[in-house]
């Protein structure tokens, strides 16, 4: 048990997926001007990461290496991602019509969102048992949202501070970014190997 | 090769059948008129019309919330043709005259400053910083946003004069 807690604690802070493995930063840097909006849409990704890598386990070891077909791995999992990716649309266009107003075009890109594929990749690479790819990814895709709302809230901050002209906006926000990835090297040392 | 083809068929093909069950059951019941009423404005998402948008403007002449008058850049011709759609009376008193209009760059006072090549919706500005801007007639609507940004009001709206090389047989909509 202390097991997966510490698989999780790692893939959150240690090995977050933004600030350390530098995935995902295109919606890190387009969804994070508002709180709620960057708090949405990390939950959107997080159900979209974790259904797809327990998608991609089971298409990986149900389809592919039986048949001996891992060269189609990307095909296989950009066609599930697609589909997933879909399936969250419609229900939040459903059920939240505004929320799926203000995601706009970053929903849909959650497709191309590199964390998605990236971390089903790192799972095979790294030979995980189911168990530990969907808390692996759940994790991951927590210390995303985590990261998503923290940056939210400092540029919402930023946004009102007196900045020169030449780094308002986003040079500061890139700068910002910068130092918050240098802060979470700080936790290296919380998991032992 | 038969197991690659196969596999990756079966597999689009139930994703495929889950999307379009999933279409069906979360399907969300949007006004049909409303997207008609988007196809009648211009598109240009000027907001003149004190809306978010050409969308959110078909929206609130589709609840009522609106006169058909309120498209500056559609000028007469929206407006008839809205009320025809929603098939209500339409006052063009307070309409402008209905002469085609442009922006117009005086070349002298022009400044160069980008100002209007910035705010333009329609990208009909050509120019840059220091520069004398121009206006590409095929792609302004006359919706009068340079206008206001201009600091030494060099860009103007201005009627556009029939010459021969701009007269064009006019539109069946507007004929009749």
């Amino acid at each position: 048990m202390s097991e997966y807690l510490f698989l999780l604690l790692s893939t959150v802070l240690v090995n977050n997926v933004v600030l350390v493995k530098f995935l995902g930063l295109c919606p890190f840097m387009g969804i994070s001007k508002k709180m709620d909006t960057a708090l949405s849409m990390g939950l959107a990704t997080t159900f979209v990461i974790t259904f797809t890598t327990a998608g991609a386990w089971l298409l990986e070891h149900w389809l592919l290496m039986p048949l001996g077909l891992e060269y189609l791995r990307i095909l296989t999992y950009i066609l599930a991602i697609a589909a997933v990716v879909q399936f969250t649309e419609m229900v939040i266009r459903k059920t939240a019509p505004a929320l799926y107003q203000v995601l706009g075009i970053y929903l849909p890109l959650i497709t191309t969102n590199c964390a998605v594929l990236g971390l089903p990749l790192l799972n095979v690479q790294e030979k995980n048992s189911f168990i530990v790819s969907l808390i692996g990814a759940f994790g991951a895709s927590v210390g995303f949202t985590l990261v998503l709302v923290l940056f939210a809230g400092l540029r919402e901050r930023l946004a009102l501070a007196k900045a020169s002209p030449t780094f308002a906006g986003t040079p500061l926000a890139f700068i910002t970014a910068g130092l918050l990835a240098l802060t979470f090297m700080g936790f290296a040392g919380l998991v032992p190997h | 090769m038969i197991a690659a083809l196969t596999s990756l068929t079966i597999l689009g093909a139930f994703l495929g059948l889950v999307l379009g069950i999933a279409a069906r059951v979360f399907k969300v019941e949007g006004n049909p008129l409303t997207a008609e009423l988007i196809a009648i404005l211009p598109g240009s998402q000027c907001g003149q019309c004190g809306f978010p948008g050409c969308a959110g403007a078909a929206q609130a002449l589709a609840e009522g919330r609106a006169p058909v008058t309120l498209c500056p850049p559609g000028g007469r011709a929206v407006a008839l043709a809205l009320a025809a759609k929603l098939g209500t009376e339409v006052n063009l008193a307070g309409m402008k005259d209905a002469v085609p209009m442009m922006a117009e760059v005086q070349e002298e006072i022009c400044i160069g400053c980008t100002r209007c090549f910035k705010v333009c919706p329609t990208d009909a500005i050509v120019g840059a910083a220091q520069q004398i801007h121009s206006v590409f007639r095929e792609a302004c609507t006359a919706c009068g946003k340079c206008e206001e940004v201009c600091p030494t009001e060099s860009i103007k709206l201005q009627p556009i004069l029939v010459t021969l090389q701009s007269w064009r047989w006019h539109k069946p909509v507007e004929a009749a």
